[in-house]
Parts: C-alpha cells; structure tokens; sequence
C-alpha cells in the first residue's frame, strides 16, 4: 500500500513540492514577505560590511608592514616597569654608539644594523626653506635595510663617517620644495644653522597610507658620527637590525637581547634596559585587535538575527494561523505532515535567504561607501566570498532555527479541526 | 445494488467513534457495521448529531474509529500513522465538502492540481490531468477563473475535480448540496448520476429524501447507528407505507 519510492527521491519530491508551495506563498504576500526580512537584512548587511572593513584595514595594514619590511628589528632604550632600573636616570637607559660595537660578530643571525637618531630641523636653501623637515643620522647600512637606495650622486663613504663630514643626502621632495635644480649634487643647504653638502639624493619613502603621518616626506640624511658629533651626546638614539631571513627572527631578537644584556652589564635578575620591536609583532597585535572587532561585530550580528528571527517566527505563525483552513485542506487531499512541516520550513528559509540577498546587497553598497570615506585607509574593503557564505549560512540557519516552531505546530494540526476553524 | 461479484471498497466491523468532552463520553458512532461494493451510489440519511459526518471523516481516513475495524480495498487502515493515512486520502479518497474548500487565490486549475501535488506527479501531467478533470464537470472554459469569480455550482464542481483528479477508489461528499439552491443542487447531482454510470463509487451525506432519491442505496443512522440499509426502492416503498401507518395513527 505505501508507495515504493526510494528515500532520496521521496525527499528531493518533497523538497520541491516545498519550495514550490513557499515561493507562490511568498510571492503572494510581497509586501509582507519584504518588511518581515527586515531584521535579517540589517543583520546581513551589518556583517557583511563590518567584515569588508576588516578585510580593507587589514590588506592596506599587511602592504603596508610589507613596505617596511618585515625581517627589521628595532632596537631602542627602554626604562624598565621594576627592577633597579625602574627609576634610573636617562644616563643609565640611553643607548651610546659603543653599546653596538662587536655586534655583527656576536649576533651571527643578524644581516647588518644601522644606528639611527633623528630630529626636526628648517632646512634652508637660498631664499626658499621647509620649515621641518626631517633630519636623520645614519649608517650606510641604512640603504639596504630600509631599501632605499641612492638614485642620483653616492651613499655615504667611511670618509664621510670618519672625519664627521657636514654632508647630506635629500629626497626628491626636498629637493622641489627647496626649488632646486633636478641635479643638485654639490649644492650646499643650511640645517639648522649649519651648512651640508649635497652628495646624493634618495629614494622618496613608498607612501603608506596609514603610516604617512608617522615621518613626513620632506627628509634629509647626514651620517651617524656627525649628527652624534654635532648634536651631542645626550641625544636619543636608536638601531635597525636586519636578520638574514625572516624565519631567524626569533633567534636573532635572542642573540640580540643576549648581547645588550651583557654590553649593559646587566645582572640575571635585571629586566631588560631597551626594548626589540618586530613588524611581526605589531602585526599580532593588529590580528588580536582585528579578531576582537569581529568578534564584537559578530555579537550585534548575533542580535540583530536573533531579532530577525524573532520576526520571522512571529510572522509564521500569523501565517500558520490565518492558514488553518488551508492546511486542513491540503491535509485532507493527502499532503504528510512532513510535506506541511517542510512547506513551513522551506517558506521561513527562503524568507531568511531572501531577507540575506537584500542584506549583501545593502552590505555591498555600504562597502562601497566606507571604501571611500577619506584618510580611513579602507579603500581596500571588499565583502570575502566566506563572509557571504557565513552571512547566508546564519540567515538560513536562522529561517529553519526560528521556523520550526511555527512549521511544527503547522504539521501537528488536526486536518478535521483545522477545517472547521473560523 | 450491491451485486456479489463486485469487489468489496469499504468493508467497517463494528466501529465506534468516542469524543470526550470533559468528563462526558460522546458515542458518536456506536458499533458501526457497513459494506460497500465498488461503484455503489449510497446516500447517508439520519436527523443533526446523529454522526453523519463523523462516519464520513472516518471513511476519509481524517479521523481514526475509538474501536472497530476499518478495512479500505482490502486494506486495514486502523494500524496506519499520519503519514500512511495522507497517502490513503490521497490516493484511494476523494472529499467534497459542503462549502466547497476552495483556495481563494488560485484559478481553478491551481486548485484541481492541488492533490496532486503531493503525488508523484510532474508538473506537466499535473496539468494535463487537472484540465481533463474540469472538462468532465463541465468547466473547461473556466479553468483560468478564481473562486470568486465562479457560481456556488461551478465552485462545487470544481471541488467534484479536484476530488476526483487522483483517480480514488471512493468519492465521499458530506452534504455537497446543502450550499446550493435547488436548481443547482439538481445540476450537481445529475454530476454524481453521470460519474456513477462512468463507475465511480460514490458516498453522499444529506437530508433531503429529493438529494437521496438520486442514490442506489440508502443508509439511515440515528444516535450512532444504523437503523436501516436498504436499496433506493424499498427505502422509499417503506417511507411511503410509514407515512401511511402514521398518517393512520394521527387520525
Ligand atoms: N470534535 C468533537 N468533539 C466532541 N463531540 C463531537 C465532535 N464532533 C462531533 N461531535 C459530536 O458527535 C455527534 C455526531 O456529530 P456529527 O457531526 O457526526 O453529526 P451529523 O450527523 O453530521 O450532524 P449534522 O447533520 O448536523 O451535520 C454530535 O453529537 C456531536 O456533538
Ligand atoms: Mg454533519
């Protein structure tokens, strides 16, 4: 007596009968179906574009570490949070030039290292100046580290190291600020005070977005020994380390920590006078920081399909109800409690995925608007295809979640019952 | 007439039909014993509450008996579940009801297809089928109109199609006229003549001796039971020598 079909063929009959039902119902009532997706609409496009902002942020901040180079280790004075150091003078934290001597022996994971110090000065030439500029002492290790070659004249030389020479190199941008010819080699600028040579001139900085405000572009470059020389011996200084791959980063911070310790002279009870900075670790930071955002967003996603939901097992069962009658029919003519709890379900699923269209595609639109909010380095924020996928996996899983009750109490009615309602 | 050799459709031993209200036991059947043969045409008689259409919901597999058997083309249904029994009344029954059950929104082909939809039908033999069964009531020039748009007559018709359009072994129809004027009651019932002659079995609720006169076979119930089965000729040679008896006593 029971008809001999195979399960998968019984379900995917069922299914389509479901769907079928569900989207003539929908249909039917467009105005309603749209304003009771509301809810997941919201939820959708609140996800999608929080998680293409994320995206955004993320991708300019990864090109933009990229830029700076991720095997740098930048090793700087540091007054310790306890200790005996706690409290030291700044004579006993800041680093002097000596404090590196022997490094590149003891350190064999370490490529180079340049030691760096730096100030604001105005930069004079003629009748024009840039008010401030920025003036860096550096090691002619510096290039390699940084990337930055010299375009046009030479690097510093050992000469220019040794006899603490007043010579520069400037950037493209100094050099049009200051009207200058194209080849300004040889030509003499004042600053602060003192008057430099022009020996070369280097590589403007690739321009980051998000790091832009963190040195201006208007830079200019005098030897190590010099700015130390003319600039005194209280000056903050620091160094760029550069590891020889960017896997030894570890062993090279290890290295590293174990040299300056002892260059210190610290005790094995002492925490550390300075502090090694990696890109990497900063990028850990931002991932932390990244997840937690997401996590967050995905708590007000949370509600908003909870609230979703909420409205669409409400509007469910005013359908269930206000259908009494024509679920006693189709019972009457034969439809199985499953194909009346399938309808159901299959009706709030396709309400939910329907509401998440409408949600992606706001999503998409807000993406677009945050992409070009200026100065918020999001230019780069696209919707991820898993981010879709997650946003209509929840709104479906949501449809069947909140319609089950609904569909549930559909399937149970008595069909006798049901068509004497009214 | 039940003739020997037509084959049983519908065969109840003993069927009774208990509500509770309360504390309170309704015997609504109270040992129902009935068989019916294929293509019989029988009329259900009895005054309001006497079960009418509780025996007929039970004959549609809407209802289960308290007690009883209930064997449908051979079948014992008593041990079915929901989904086997939406199979029967979908398969082997077709049901009119008395105010028609239309679905408002759709045409009237919609609504012929609807059983079949839960069939192992296509779409497009759906719709050759639904068509074929609103020519034979006579509205195949109204397949595309919606229920409002249809007469009371035209929409029981196309109530008639839609519970025949699965082919069943029985037509039940509880009271299927009693919406109708008598003009197109009689239309209707000349519907039921002409599907009893093409061999449909038919099962009709009512309370009109006019409606029952078109019937083979008339049942009367009273209180739950049948107090009399007999052929459409004898049913109403013994109305008439009642009439007579009682006509004798009020004098
Ligand atoms: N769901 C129910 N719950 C309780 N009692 C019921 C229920 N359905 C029917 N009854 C009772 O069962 C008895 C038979 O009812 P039924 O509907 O079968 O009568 P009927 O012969 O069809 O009457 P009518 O000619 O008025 O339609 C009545 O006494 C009724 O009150
Ligand atoms: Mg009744």
């Amino acid at each position: 007596m029971k008809a001999v079909l195979g399960i998968p063929l019984a379900f995917l009959k069922l299914f389509y009968q479901s769907v079928y039902l569900a989207l003539g119902q929908i249909w039917a009532n467009k105005a309603r179906s749209v304003l009771t997706t509301t809810g997941i609409v919201i939820g959708v496009a609140s996800v999608t574009s929080v998680i293409a902002a994320l995206t955004g942020l993320k991708a300019n901040v990864l090109s933009n570490f990229e830029s700076l180079g991720t095997n740098k280790i930048f090793i700087s004075p540091h007054w310790p949070r306890e200790g005996r150091f706690k409290n030291a003078s700044w004579r006993l934290i800041r680093f002097r030039p000596e404090v590196f001597e022997g490094l590149r022996d003891r350190c064999p994971s370490i490529d180079d290292y340049t030691l760096m110090t730096e100030r604001s000065e105005t930069v004079h030439y003629g009748v024009y100046d840039i008010d401030s500029a920025r003036i860096y002492g550096i090691n002619p290790s510096w290039h390699r580290i940084e990337n930055r070659s010299v375009i046009m004249g030479r690097p510093f030389t050992l000469m220019d190291e040794e006899n603490g020479w007043q010579v520069c190199l400037i950037t493209p941008k100094v050099r049009d600020e200051l009207r200058m010819d194209r080849n300004c080699i040889g030509k003499r600028i004042v600053v602060g005070q003192r008057s430099f040579t022009i020996v070369g001139v280097v590589e403007q900085r690739v321009e980051s977005s998000m790091f832009g405000g963190m040195g201006s572009s208007q830079e200019v470059f005098i030897p190590f020994p010099t700015a130390w020389k003319l600039w005194g011996p209280w000056t903050w200084m620091y160094a760029i380390a550069s590891c020889r791959k960017p896997e030894l980063s570890a062993e090279a911070q290890a290295e590293l920590r174990f040299f300056l310790r002892r260059a210190r002279r610290l005790g094995p009870g002492d925490p550390d006078t300075f502090r090694l900075e990696v890109i990497e670790e900063y990028l850990r930071q931002f991932n932390t920081v990244a997840q937690t955002t997401t996590a967050i967003a995905g708590g007000v996603v949370g509600i908003s399909l909870l609230v979703g939901g909420i409205g669409i097992m409400n509007i469910m069962l005013v359908s269930v109800s206000e259908r009494t009658r024509e679920i006693g029919l189709r019972k009457a003519v034969g439809a199985r409690p499953s194909a009346i709890l399938f309808q159901f379900l299959v009706e709030s699923v396709v309400l939910c995925l329907f509401g998440g269209l409408i949600g992606a595609g706001f999503g998409q639109a807000l993406t677009g608007l945050i992409a070009k909010i200026p100065n918020a380095s999001l230019d780069k924020a696209y919707i991820p295809l898993w981010a879709l996928g997650l946003s209509f996996g929840f709104a479906a899983a949501t449809g069947v979640f909140f319609g089950m009750f609904p569909a549930i109490k559909a399937a149970r009615l008595d069909p006798i019952e049901a068509l004497r309602h009214e | 007439m039940p003739t020997p050799h037509n084959k049983v459709v519908i065969r109840l031993d003993n069927v009774t039909r208990v509500y509770k209200v309360g504390v309170e036991r309704i015997h609504a059947l109270d040992g129902i014993n009935l068989e019916l043969r294929q293509n019989e045409y029988v009329a259900v008689m009895g005054p309001s509450g006497s079960g009418k259409s509780t025996l007929m919901n039970l004959l549609g597999c809407l209802d289960r008996c308290t007690s009883g058997v209930y064997e449908l083309d051979g079948y014992d249904t008593t041990r079915l579940g929901a989904g086997g029994l939406a199979h029967i009344r979908n398969t082997r029954i077709g049901f009119v009801f008395q105010s028609f059950e239309l679905m408002g929104r759709s045409s009237a082909l919609k609504n012929v297809e609807m059983p079949l939809i839960y069939s192992r039908d296509g779409w497009w033999s759906r719709h050759k089928r639904a068509r074929h069964m609103l020519e034979r009531v006579g509205l195949g020039d109204r397949v595309k109109h919606r229920p409002n748009q249809l007469s009371g007559g035209e929409k029981q018709r196309v109530a008639i199609a839609r519970a025949l359009v699965c082919n069943p072994s029985i037509l039940l129809a509880d009271e299927p006229t009693g919406n109708l004027d008598s003009k197109t009651s009689e239309d209707i019932l000349a519907l039921f003549d002409q599907l009893h002659t093409e061999g449909q079995t038919i099962v009709l609720v009512t309370h009109e001796e006019s409606v029952a006169r078109h019937a083979k076979r008339v049942i009367r119930m009273m209180d739950g039971r049948i107090f009399s089965d007999l052929s459409s000729e004898e049913d109403q040679a013994r109305r008439a020598a009642m009439a007579e008896h009682f006509g004798e006593v009020s004098k």
